[in-house]
């Protein structure tokens, strides 16, 4: 921690901190990366040792979330800070749409990144948390560009697609990215009169729409989620436009040790995975997002996986929309 | 020669940001508007062809494992060496670091300074300040510090051109610079300025 005074400078700024510029700052800066779901400090030590710039901590991977079913919450608080002492990458962690309690105990505990995400269960069904209370930045799932300009109004500093997290398809998190990149395009041609009217359809202030209209992109980071499970995934969603990538299942999923086609779980209920899979997988998916216009580092990226298969993946017209992790929040 | 050499003075400075991870766009903004050809360097031969090179903000733990697995590392080193203006802003400062402080992190050993890893703090102590920058004349700089490192040890040879809370945050020796903070962030462009002019100055020496 700070151990020196201040420079006793009183003009201009003079150590502000949480201000919308460090918050989506620190978006910015994982650019190009791959942030990677981890359950225990063991897999964040792996997904740091596969060249992940962040690793998001949660209660359980999304799959587990989705096949075990109940409540999803915020991950235990003494594990979180077991994987921050673990890791010197940034480290996020989920919560609760609208749970700003947890929120506060994130913040305080210093995590870097808070995801409000509809991967665990709602908390408040009306309301998201007021982020740009928080000088902890936050980041947001969005399905269209209205739900991310609301999440922005609200304070949040990044943006991922939604995608159907746990799922192992991506043709969620295809139709979310494509719905975002063309809103965009094609508020970009709307005559500057009915930006007023765009602005109050989606619920966003009109100087947000008039900036995403001018400068034709979101004025955060924007990430791709929900789905990537190969290295040719996370290519395909990074020349849709993401700046980058968030793996939940893909890598720790593919890992898993399975015996007569049941998980295996440690004495602290957690799945158990190999870690040379779990490595595989991590740097094939990372190269893939580094050199995702090249193919042929996309071949030797696939090449690397060993013969590991990929995480099985859900036919989504098979299910309910109840069980729709996406349709949660909006 | 049959082609008639230009002045090298007319050709704007190619600089090259190195692509594997971080803020990059926001680097190729501010050289463009800087007056410099922004080149995108992700290998080894986009390396070989510019002048000088940033390394962007980003994640240091995985750029150096990235300049490792696609053969980068050792190109880079040698074109430094040889005379290549260099500038690390934060993750690209603790990537060109002699060593990590507390931590067992390779670097590229390009500047003999000791950086201390998110020595302000985690995110929540990032923050905005003014810095005074006398290189660059006497309006405050607008200092982005984000999960930034400080110089904890410059030796000898390196000259300390700006502290921040009693730390070296702009550090200079010989062709290599660093920043603890984010000029790209900034909306400033006179750091940018100082380097593009750095890197003219390295072309008129070896054209002379």
């Amino acid at each position: 921690m700070v151990t020196q005074g201040d420079t006793g400078m009183n003009d201009g700024r003079n150590g502000e901190t949480g201000t919308v510029k460090v918050k989506r700052g620190l978006a910015q800066m994982l650019k190009g990366g791959v942030i990677m779901d981890v359950v225990t400090a063991e897999q964040a030590t792996i997904a740091q040792e596969a060249g992940a710039v962040a690793v998001m901590a949660l209660e359980r991977i999304p799959a587990d979330i989705r096949s075990a079913g109940g409540v999803a919450r915020m991950s235990d608080l003494s594990l979180v800070a077991r994987i921050m002492d673990a890791v010197t990458i940034p480290v996020m962690a989920k919560i609760r749409i609208g749970h700003f309690a947890e929120a506060q105990c994130l913040q305080a505990l210093g995590v870097d990144y808070i995801d409000e995400s509809e991967v665990l269960t709602p908390a408040d069904e009306r309301y998201h948390v007021d982020k740009a209370r928080f000088k902890v930045p936050f980041v947001c799932g969005a399905r269209d560009l209205g739900e991310a300009l609301r999440r922005i109004s609200e304070g949040a500093a990044m943006i991922r697609s939604k995608g159907e997290a746990g799922s192992g398809n991506i043709v969620e998190a295809v139709r979310h990215m494509r719905a975002i990149r063309d809103a965009i395009a094609e508020l970009g041609a709307v005559p500057e009169e009915e930006l007023v009217a765009r602005a109050r359809d989606v619920g966003a202030s009109l100087e947000l729409v008039k900036e995403v209209a001018r400068e034709k992109r979101l004025p955060v980071v924007l990430f791709c989620a929900g789905g990537v499970s190969t290295p040719a995934d996370a290519a395909l969603m990074m020349q849709l436009g993401a700046e980058g990538i968030f793996v939940g299942s893909g890598i720790f999923k593919a890992a898993a040790i399975v015996k007569n086609g049941l998980p295996e779980y440690d004495e602290g209920g957690f799945a158990r995975i190999d870690p040379d899979i779990a490595l595989r997988y991590a740097r094939a998916i990372v190269s893939a997002t580094t050199h995702f216009e090249d193919a042929q580092a996309v071949v030797e990226a696939h090449k690397s996986l060993g013969g590991a298969r990929p995480m099985y993946g859900l036919d989504l017209r098979q299910l309910d929309e109840k069980q729709l992790l996406a349709m949660r929040g909006n | 020669m049959e082609t008639e050499l230009k002045p090298v003075t007319n050709v704007p400075a190619s600089v090259g940001v190195l692509a594997l991870q971080g803020d990059v766009e926001e680097h190729l903004h501010a050289l463009a508007r800087a007056g410099a050809a922004p080149r995108l360097v992700k290998t080894a031969a986009e390396l070989e062809a510019v002048d000088g090179l940033i390394v962007p903000g980003g994640e240091s733990t995985t750029v150096i494992r990235l300049l490792d697995r696609f053969e980068l590392a050792e190109p880079l080193v040698a074109r430094v060496r040889a005379g290549m203006p260099f500038w690390g802003t934060c993750m690209g400062m603790i990537v060109a670091a002699h060593d990590v402080a507390q931590l067992d992190q390779a670097t590229l050993d390009l500047i003999d300074i000791t950086v201390r890893r998110n020595a302000f703090g985690r995110q929540i102590a990032s923050e905005e300040a003014d810095l005074v920058i006398p290189v660059l004349g006497e309006r405050p700089f607008p200092g982005v510090f984000i999960r930034a490192p400080w110089v904890e040890r410059a030796g000898p040879d390196v000259e300390v051109l700006a502290t921040h809370r009693g730390y070296g945050v702009f550090v200079r020796q010989g062709n290599v610079i660093g920043t603890s903070f984010h000029p790209e962030l900034s909306g400033d462009g006179r750091l940018h300025e100082y380097f593009i002019g750095m890197v003219q100055s390295a072309r008129k020496a070896a054209a002379a």
